[in-house]
Order: C-alpha cells, then structure tokens, then sequence
C-alpha cells in the first residue's frame, strides 16, 4: 500500500520544503533589516526577468545538470560519489588539454572530442574510488572526497607549472584557440532569429545538458545495464542471487557517473572561461549532491532541480550586487534551500503522509 | 470457574492507515491455562500482542488484568502489570552473561553485586522447579537458540511475570529443543502462571493449549477449547475455506541422477566452514527434502548450487561439472545450464522490494533474447506480457504487473518468485523455505506446482526447517547438521522423532 499518491511524492513535498525554505529566508533577511519581498523580487528579475539573466541561470543550471546526474547516477547503484567537484576539474584538464594540444577545423569537433575528453578524464578520477570500493572495500564517501582535495592539488601543480604560459603571472593556461570557442544561446537563437542576451555565457552545453538528461533518463529505466545498477543498489545479496557482479556495477556506474561530472568542464572551461582557471568547479560538484537528492535522482527531477538552484546562484548575485545583503547570507539562503529539501526531507514527508492516511480513512 | 480471568480484552482495535489490523477483539484468558492464538501471517496477532505490551496504543478497547481495567502505555507499565514477553528475535546482550541479561534493566540498586547475588539464588531455584537449567555464567553468545529463550524467559520470571508471552517461540528450535520448551510450560501452568503462546503452527496448539483463538483479517472468528476442536476446523477457521493439509502425490518414479555432489566443502567470508564434504544426488523426477535447524549449512549450500558462493569439491549436473570457484560462473551461467533457484529470503535476495512485479520477472532472467527489442534496449512491454501471463497461471492477486514487490502479500510474493523459476522449465529447481511467511490457502497451491513439477520428471531440491513440509512433500530426506548430512531416510520409513534427533547431531550409534 503507497503511503500517498506518486504526484504528492514527487511535487508537493519539494514544493512545500521550498515553501519552507523561502519563509525561514524572509525572516533572515527581514533580521537585518532588509525587505524579504524586494529581495524576492530582485532575485526573480535579476534571474529570470531578462534574457541576460536567464543566460546566467541556464549557465550555472547546465553545471549542475550535469554534476546533478553524476550524484544522480551513483545514487542508483547506492554508491555516494560525492567526488563530482574533482571529477569536474580533471574534466578541464581535459578539455584544456585537448583545445590547446589539438588543432581543431571546426567547433563541433572541438566540442564532440573535448566532450568525450571531459567526460574520459572524469571518469577515470571516478574508477579508480570505485575500484578501492569494489576490490578493498574502502568507502567511497572517504575515497572521492579524498580525491576532491588530490584533484585539487594536481590542478594547482599544473597550473603554477606545466599549462601556464611563460610570462604569465596567473595561475591559469592561456586562452583557447578560436576554432574552440562554444557558440552560445545568443547565436544559436540568432540563426532563427530570437534575441538573446550577447553577453550571457549559456552555450552549446545546455543543449547536450538537457540531452544528457535523457540519455541517463533512458539509460536507468530501458536498458539491461540500468535494470543491473538498479538492482544492485536496491539490494545487493538480491544482484548476487541474480547474476549480476557487484563489482561490474560499481565499476561501470562510477565510469558513467565520474563522467557526467567530467563533462561539466565543456560549460563552465570550453564554453564560458575558454581557458583554465584555478578553481574553475566553484563549488558545482557539490550542488549537484542536492541537485541529485532534490530531484529524487530522476533525470527529470534533476533537470528541474538544477534549474532552481540556477535560480538561486544567479538570484543571489544579484542580490549581493545591488542590496546591503552580504554574500555570506546568500549562501545561508542557499543552504537553507539544500537543507529543506535534502537533508530535511523527511520532516515534510512524514506529516504529509499522515495527512494522506487521514483524508483516505475518511474516504473509505 | 469463578475466578476473575487472568487477561481479559474487551472491544480492541487499532488501525494503520487505511489497514484495519485489530477489529473489535474480545478474549478472555483463565488463570494457569496455555491460550493459543492461531492465525496466517498479517492477520493481526502480532499487533494484538504489541498493544498488549505496550508497544502500541489500541484505538479503541479496554485491558483488564485480574479484573482490573489497566493501562498499558509503555512496555514498563506492561512488565509491572506483570506481562512478560519473549520475543521471536531475542532481545539479549550477546556478550553478556546470563546473570547481567536477566538483571539488566531490572537492577535493584546503583550498585550492581546484591542485584546479582540475588538473581543467582532464583536462577537456581527456578532450574529446580520448572527445568529451567542454563549456566548463570555463560555468555549469550556462546549459548544455543534454545538455550537463549530460556534466558528469555527467566528474564520474564525475574521481573515476576504472571502472563506470559510466547511469539512463534519454536520457529528456531529443533523438535527436541521445542519438546522440552513445552514442558517447561507445562510447568509453569502448574505453578499457575497464565501464558499465550502465538503460532502458525496447528499441531503445537493442539498439543500444549487449553483454549485457542483463531484470527483473521485482524478479527477473532472463534474461540474454543482445544480438546473440543480438530486441526482440520482450526485450518478452515483461519483461511476461511476447507484445506488440504496434506499434499496429494503420487510415488516417485525417479530418473537417473540430475544432481550429482561430491565432497562439497564450502568455507564462508568469515573463514567458517559452512558445508563440511556433502555427498548428496538428486534424481530426475524426484523431490529431495534437506531438512535441519537453519543455520546448519541448508542456506550456503543452496548459495553455491545458485553459483553466488565458491566452494571446492565437485557438482555435476547431468554429468557436466560446474565451476565452483566463481571464475567461469554466476548465477547466469547456472541459469543457463537450467538450475532454477526460488532462494530462502525471497525479500532480501528473490526479489527487488521496490521494483514493480513484471521488473522483478525479468530479474535474473533479464539477458533472455526475448526481453530484448534490439542492442541497446529492453523490451518493457514485453516483460510486462509475459508477466500478466505467469501472473493469471499461478493467481497472483492482483494480477497487477505494475505494482511494486512489497506491496503483494507474502503468498503473492513467493508465487511471483515460482512463477519466475518454474515457468522457465528448469531441469533442477532450488527450492528453499518455499513456503515461510505464506499463508495456508497459499501453500496448498505452492505444494502442488512443486510436485507438479516433479511429476514432468524435472529434479527438486527442498531446503526447509518445517520438518512437516519436508516429510510432506519429500520423496527422499537428507538431514543437515553443523553442515554434513546426517543420514538420508525415506518419508515412510521414518517420523519427526528420528529425523529430530538426527537435526540435533545425534546419530543411530550414540542415541
């Protein structure tokens, strides 16, 4: 017997979490004395009120997209791969190593091998946690945040050293190659004559952001390998019973998984910067943990998940540009945010579903 | 009698939700008497008990403990209203001693030397006078299950229990360790000491109740005095429907062997050995029943033939050895090559809880070519017909594909389970605790695919701790002990005695 019906599951209990979020965030920002509404208010035109602010929010929704469904993917198989942010920065060393070692002719080349670079690069960072998992039993939790800080500090030791062009002060490679740079929302919409926001970074990416929402979306629930890692991370003895070799799942799901991740790297470094930079995740990989749990690692859920919390990075830089609010309490808001609708989940859910058992005993 | 009854329940009720699980109970229990309460599972007895020990609060119902209307809040007003309760699954602290398990929580003082000095001298007098011997001593963990309910039990007789609470107490004993439970009961009835005694199992209701009430869906349909009343009514009463309590087979016409072991010695994760060099054949045509407490090497054995444990030795089947070293083979290669594995815990290993009926028919059997719309994807729709197929075969109700695993009732699980892994025509069938947690309409139906399987000549391999199960549908018994066969008997040649001496270790030479 379901406690309460799928849709209630699915939308009201995000939707009431958000709710709740929202009013402990008013009250925060009403505590130092600034206006919730108008704060409210700056937030939604600052992020959805122009094209330019849509492009900022579609741009940060695409990094979380897709380290959505990294956390998202691993999730299926119970693994918690909270490595995303590393796996994303090696995923740029990836594609800065192929935009400045390859000569490309064309973008759509420079995308499609940058891509399978990004993703190949993060994948890799993700194998071998999975393989400590899988062979020695070492927790993944431990394993991919250790890699975090090691991914970190490979990053570091590049860019002082190797990738940084002689003369240059910066911790940083220098600017891709032309044939490199990502078309973006303005000049796609161009072509069929929709104004967009030049300056606004949303490229390319999105679009394979929104693909690779289906591709995961149809990678979990039609094929045999998603019926596999399902049946793994729901019960293990029950995936040995059937035939299904643990550590096949854990390999391939932390592959898929790492890579999703690593694929990041063509927005926020080929797409956006067109170079690297230190620190080029800001933090992307572990939004997409709430991403993940937010949309209840559904490819779908992600998807819409990803965009609000686009909303709110976007909302929340506008806000800290044009109000007395500091930036910290943007980020309380957002943690507020990740923790309704995470971590708290269960506080909604349980109350929710007494309230379904009551009005169905009155029913019956 | 004029005595004011011991336990008296007017009226109770409760409810989960929309599930109704106690629907107006009322029962009266007279001083020094064993009341059994019978019924399938689900069908409100654990709830009923709960309330009674305070783990739930009833909607609706009054508890009157020797004529006095009582409350019972919490476990702790159960206990001083003289309650005790031995749970199925012990509640014991494993490296404990005896003595510190039956005074904790119960301790007189801060200081905790006067409180053990006292329940040594209890301990003692209660060996004495109800067979209740157990080392004060040993620890929890070096003790056996029967031992371990004994010190279930004195913790019950220590904080001066009057009612006491049996749930399914034999379900880990074998028929020996059981025998003598009930004459420790019988004991403590004499002493006047009032118990209930919940089970499944009719013939210990026969055997040890004075008075016996039948549950089900959450109401009492009767009450009645045991002498007055038959096994066969007390059946019909719980389902709602006559039922066969035996299974009706013809002899065996067995083939030649299909299974063939030799020397199997299986050492676990842990380093234990689990299967001690068994030597065991099954031929076709035939059901061979391994019988044994659990936990004497049944379930490992059952996981290497399944091929998700290794071992060394050799098993054939139908003359083709398999790999027993987990490099060449799985639980797919071993489907492959026709073996059949309906496993023991159908909710941890059968099936996916969660996933949908038709998800969980295609669970094992998802590399089948017909499963399959083309390289990349599965055919869904397809494993959903096929699913409403096996469905409306074994009466799966509700014939749902769609529906999630764990919302089927124990008997609908295990028939999605056998529709899975008989429908596949396997020239082996593992079949282990086919029928635990299923209800009696249920099994009737599960004893019949089971033997009809046998009767299309195809080998049966029956792992249960139900001896009547396996003495009931075995054409030859095995008997598993500290994982080495015992003996192997013929059904007609042997009875419950024999067959539980020899669980317990004992063989013809030292009985």
């Amino acid at each position: 017997m379901e406690k309460m019906p799928k849709w209630a599951d699915v939308v009201l209990v995000p939707i009431i979490s958000l709710l709740l979020a929202a009013i402990l965030s008013a009250i925060v920002i009403a505590a130092i004395g600034e206006s919730p509404w108008a704060a409210l208010k700056l937030m939604v035109e600052g992020s959805l009120g122009s094209t330019y602010g849509w492009g900022y929010t579609l741009y940060y929704a695409t990094n979380f997209m897709f380290t959505g469904l990294a956390v998202a993917v691993a999730f299926h198989a119970r693994m918690f791969n909270i490595g995303g942010e590393g796996q994303a920065a090696l995923g740029g060393l990836g594609v800065a190593l192929v935009c400045m070692f390859i000569p490309f002719p064309h973008w759509s080349i420079a995308l499609l091998v940058a891509a399978i670079a990004a993703g190949l690069f993060g994948a890799v960072w993700a194998a071998i946690p999975a393989y400590l998992q899988a062979r020695r039993g070492s927790h993944i939790v431990i394993t991919t945040i250790m890699f975090n800080f090691i991914a970190s500090a490979l990053l570091n030791f590049l860019l002082i050293g190797a990738l940084k062009p002689k003369g240059s002060m910066e911790p940083a490679t220098g600017k891709f190659p032309e044939t490199t740079h990502l078309p973006t929302l303005h000049d796609i919409l161009g072509v069929i004559g929709i104004p967009f926001s030049k300056a606004a970074p949303v490229n390319v990416s999105f679009i394979i952001a929104i693909l690779a929402c289906v591709v995961v979306w149809a990678l979990i629930w039609k094929t045999r390998l998603g019926l596999e890692i399902r049946s793994y991370g729901e019960s293990e003895p029950g995936a040995k019973y059937a035939g299904i070799s643990p550590f096949k799942i854990i390999m391939i799901s932390m592959f898929i998984s790492g890579g999703l991740a690593g694929m990041m790297a063509i927005n926020n470094v080929m797409g956006e910067a067109e170079r690297l930079v230190l620190n080029s995740v800001e933090g992307a990989g572990f939004i997409g943990i709430a991403v993940a749990l937010m949309g209840r690692s559904h490819p779908f859920g992600v998807f819409l998940a990803a965009i609000l919390f686009g909303f709110l990075y976007q909302g929340g830089a506008e806000l800290a540009l044009w109000t007395s609010i500091p930036r910290e309490l943007i980020i309380v808001i957002q943690a507020l945010v990740i923790l309704f609708t995470g971590a708290l989940d269960n506080m909604v859910r349980t109350p929710l579903e007494a309230v379904f058992l009551s009005l169905r005993k009155k029913g019956a | 009698m004029t005595q004011a009854p011991a336990l008296e329940l007017k009226g109770i009720s409760k409810s989960f939700g929309p599930v109704q699980a106690n629907k107006d109970i009322s029962i009266s229990v007279q001083p020094g008497t064993v009341h059994g309460i019978i019924g399938e599972n689900g069908a409100g007895k654990s709830t009923l008990m709960s309330i009674l020990y305070g783990f739930y609060k009833a909607d609706a119902g009054e508890i009157f403990i020797s004529g006095q209307k009582t409350q019972i809040p919490d476990s702790q007003a159960a206990i001083s209203a003289g309650i005790g309760m031995v749970f199925q699954h012990f509640k014991l602290v494993e490296n404990f001693t005896v003595l510190e398990n039956v005074v904790l929580g119960a301790e007189d003082g801060a200081m905790l030397r006067p409180s053990l000095a006292k329940a040594r001298k209890l301990l003692t007098k209660l060996a004495d006078e109800y067979e209740l011997n157990v080392d004060p001593d040993a620890k929890i963990e070096d003790l056996g299950v029967g031992m371990q309910q004994r010190v279930e039990i004195l913790k019950a007789l220590y904080r001066q229990a009057d009612i006491l609470i049996l749930d399914e107490p034999t379900g880990v004993l074998t028929p020996a360790e059981a025998d003598h439970l009930f004459r420790i009961l019988e004991n403590l009835r004499a002493e006047g000491k009032t118990i209930i005694l919940i089970t499944h199992k009719l013939r210990e209701i026969m055997e040890i109740t004075d008075t016996v009430s039948v549950m089900r869906r959450g109401e009492m349909t009767a009450t009645v005095k045991t002498s007055d009343t038959s096994p066969e009514e007390l059946a019909e009463l719980m389902v709602g429907r006559k039922v066969l309590l035996r299974v009706d087979k013809k002899p065996a016409e067995p083939g030649v062997p299909v299974l063939e072991i030799a020397n199997l010695t299986m050492v676990d994760s842990d380093g234990v050995t689990r299967v001690k060099g068994i030597d065991l054949n099954v031929r076709a045509g035939e059901v061979v029943g391994i019988a044994g407490v659990a936990g004497n090497g049944q379930s490992e054995l059952l996981e290497v033939l399944g091929g998700y444990a290794t071992a060394t030795g050799t098993i054939r089947l139908n003359g083709e050895e398999l790999d027993l070293t987990g490099k060449h083979s799985d639980g797919q290669s071993r489907r492959n090559k026709g073996i059949a594995h309906v496993p023991e815990d159908r909710q941890r290993e059968g099936l996916i809880m969660d996933f949908s009926a038709w998800e969980n028919t295609a669970f094992g059997y998802h590399h089948d070519p017909k499963y399959q719309r083309n390289a990349l994807f599965m055919d869904n729709a397809a494993i959903k017909k096929d699913t409403q197929e096996k469905m409306d075969r074994f009466d799966v109700r509700p014939p749902d594909p769609n529906l999630a695993a764990k919302n089927f009732s124990g008997g609908n699980q295990q028939k999605i389970v056998l529709a899975r892994e008989i429908e596949r025509n396997p020239e082996l069938l593992l079949i282990g605790q086919p029928t635990r947690g299923v209800d009696i309409g249920a099994i009737e139906f599960i004893h019949q695919q089971i033997v009809a399987l046998r009767d299309q000549g195809k080998a049966i391999l029956l792992v249960s701790v139900e001896l009547e199960e396996i003495l009931a549908l075995s054409d030859r018994i095995a008997v598993m002990f500290d994982g080495q066969i015992m003996g192997e008997r013929m059904p007609a040649d042997t009875d419950e005695k024999e067959l539980g001496l020899l669980m317990a270790g004992v063989t013809e030479g030292a009985a």
